[in-house]
C-alpha cells in the first residue's frame, strides 16, 4: 500500500502506449507515425497497442497495416474485439494483456494530445521517480487551442468544482494524457469503476489514497484535427453525477 | 479512511455546532451580546465570501488559460510530413 517513488528502476525503461481507437482512421496512421519519429529519435525503447473497439470505417484494417509496416515488436493491433462500444476502461484492461513494457502511456488517438510531448513525460518521470506522471492543460504552459470562451468556461468552472471536492492533488483530472508504471495501472484498473471521463478522475483520486506519488508536466490539448467534439448538455450532467459519486465514494 | 463527503459534513457539523452555541445560546448560556450578532450572520458572510473567491479564481484561470498556438502550428506540419512519409511506404491513406 505504499508509495513506490523511491529508487531507481533495475529493468531498462520500455514505454507501451495504449491507444484505444473508434473510427479513426484517419488519424491513426498519423498518431502512430508521430509517435514512432518521436520515440525513435529520443531512443526510448517502445510498442504501440492499438484497441480497436469495432469501428465501422475501417480503422482496424489501417492498424494491421501499420503493424505490417513497423514490425509487430512495434506496433500491436489488439484483435478479440468485444462486438459493443465499451467503456475506457475495458480497452485498457484489455490492452495491458499485450503490453510488455515497464511504463504505459495513455494517450488519444485523435491528435489532441500533442505527442512531441510524450518524450517530455517521460523525461519528468525519470527525474522525480514518479509512479504516474500526469498531463496536464492548466499550468506551465500547458493549454488548449481551437477553444472558444464557452468551453474554456466550462472546463475551468468544472476543474474548479473537483479541486473543491476532491482537493485531488492533481491541477488536471479530466486529461487523458498520462504515463503510468505498470502494475501502479494495473493496481488502479482493479480498483477503479467508473466510464468516460470520470474513470480518469477516479484513477487520480485512487491513486492518491493508495499513496502513489504523481507528477504533472504541461501538455497542449489541439482540439480536432478531423471532425467535431460536442460538449453538451449530457456530458456535463454525467460530469456531474460522476465528480458527485466519486465525492461520496473515495 | 472517510469520505469527502464524509469529511465536508464531519467539518460542517462541527463548525456548525459550534456556532449554534455560540450564536443562538441554545442553553441558556450567555455569550456576550456582541459576540452573538457578530456570529449571527457568519455563515452567510462565508458563503458570500467563497462564492466572490470562486468567481475571481474561475475568472483569473479563464482569463490565463493558454492557447496553444505553436503546438497547432507544429501539428500542421507534423501531419504534412507524416502524409507523405506514410504514403512513400506505401500505406494506404
Amino acid at each position: 500500500m505504499a508509495g513506490t517513488g523511491t529508487g531507481t528502476d533495475p529493468a531498462p525503461p520500455r514505454l507501451s502506449v495504449l491507444l484505444p481507437t473508434y473510427n479513426e482512421r484517419d488519424n491513426l496512421p498519423l498518431v502512430v507515425w508521430m509517435l514512432v519519429r518521436t520515440f525513435r529519435d529520443s531512443g526510448i525503447d517502445f510498442e504501440i497497442i492499438i484497441i480497436d473497439d469495432g469501428s465501422p470505417d475501417g480503422t482496424q484494417e489501417v492498424a494491421e497495416q501499420l503493424e505490417k509496416l513497423y514490425g509487430s515488436d512495434k506496433i500491436v493491433s489488439c484483435r478479440e474485439m468485444p462486438p459493443v462500444l465499451f467503456p475506457s476502461g475495458t480497452a485498457y484492461i484489455h490492452g495491458m494483456k499485450h503490453a510488455t513494457g515497464n511504463f504505459i502511456v495513455i494517450m488519444d488517438a485523435d491528435l489532441s494530445h500533442h505527442v512531441s510531448l510524450c518524450f517530455m513525460d517521460w523525461l519528468k518521470q525519470k527525474e522525480g521517480n514518479f509512479d504516474i506522471v500526469s498531463g496536464t492543460r492548466y499550468k506551465g504552459n500547458g493549454g488548449v487551442y481551437g477553444w472558444d470562451l464557452k468551453r474554456k468556461l466550462i472546463s475551468r468552472g468544472a476543474n474548479f468544482l473537483t479541486q473543491v471536492l476532491l482537493r485531488p492533488g492533481a491541477s488536471d483530472l479530466t486529461g487523458s494524457f498520462r504515463l503510468y508504471r505498470k502494475e501502479v495501472l494495473q493496481k488502479l484498473m482493479e480498483k477503479c469503476v467508473s466510464k468516460g471521463y470520470v474513470f480518469q478522475m477516479e484513477m487520480i483520486v485512487r491513486a492518491r489514497q493508495l499513496g502513489y506519488t504523481i507528477g504533472e508536466v504541461p501538455i497542449s490539448f489541439v482540439d480536432r484535427v478531423y471532425g467535431e467534439s460536442k460538449l453538451g448538455g449530457n456530458e456535463i450532467v454525467s460530469f456531474l453525477k460522476g465528480l458527485l459519486t466519486l465525492f461520496a465514494t473515495t | 479512511t472517510m469520505t469527502k463527503l464524509g469529511q465536508w459534513l464531519c467539518g460542517l457539523a462541527l463548525l456548525g455546532s459550534a456556532w449554534a452555541v455560540l450564536a443562538l445560546a441554545p442553553l441558556g448560556l450567555q455569550p456576550p451580546a456582541p459576540l452573538r450578532q457578530a456570529l449571527l450572520p457568519l455563515p452567510i458572510y462565508l458563503l458570500v465570501v467563497f462564492g466572490c473567491y470562486s468567481l475571481a479564481t474561475v475568472g483569473y484561470r479563464l482569463a490565463t488559460f493558454n492557447d496553444c498556438e505553436e503546438a497547432a502550428a507544429e501539428l500542421q506540419e507534423h501531419i504534412r510530413a507524416a502524409r507523405a512519409d506514410l504514403r512513400r511506404r506505401g500505406l494506404r491513406l
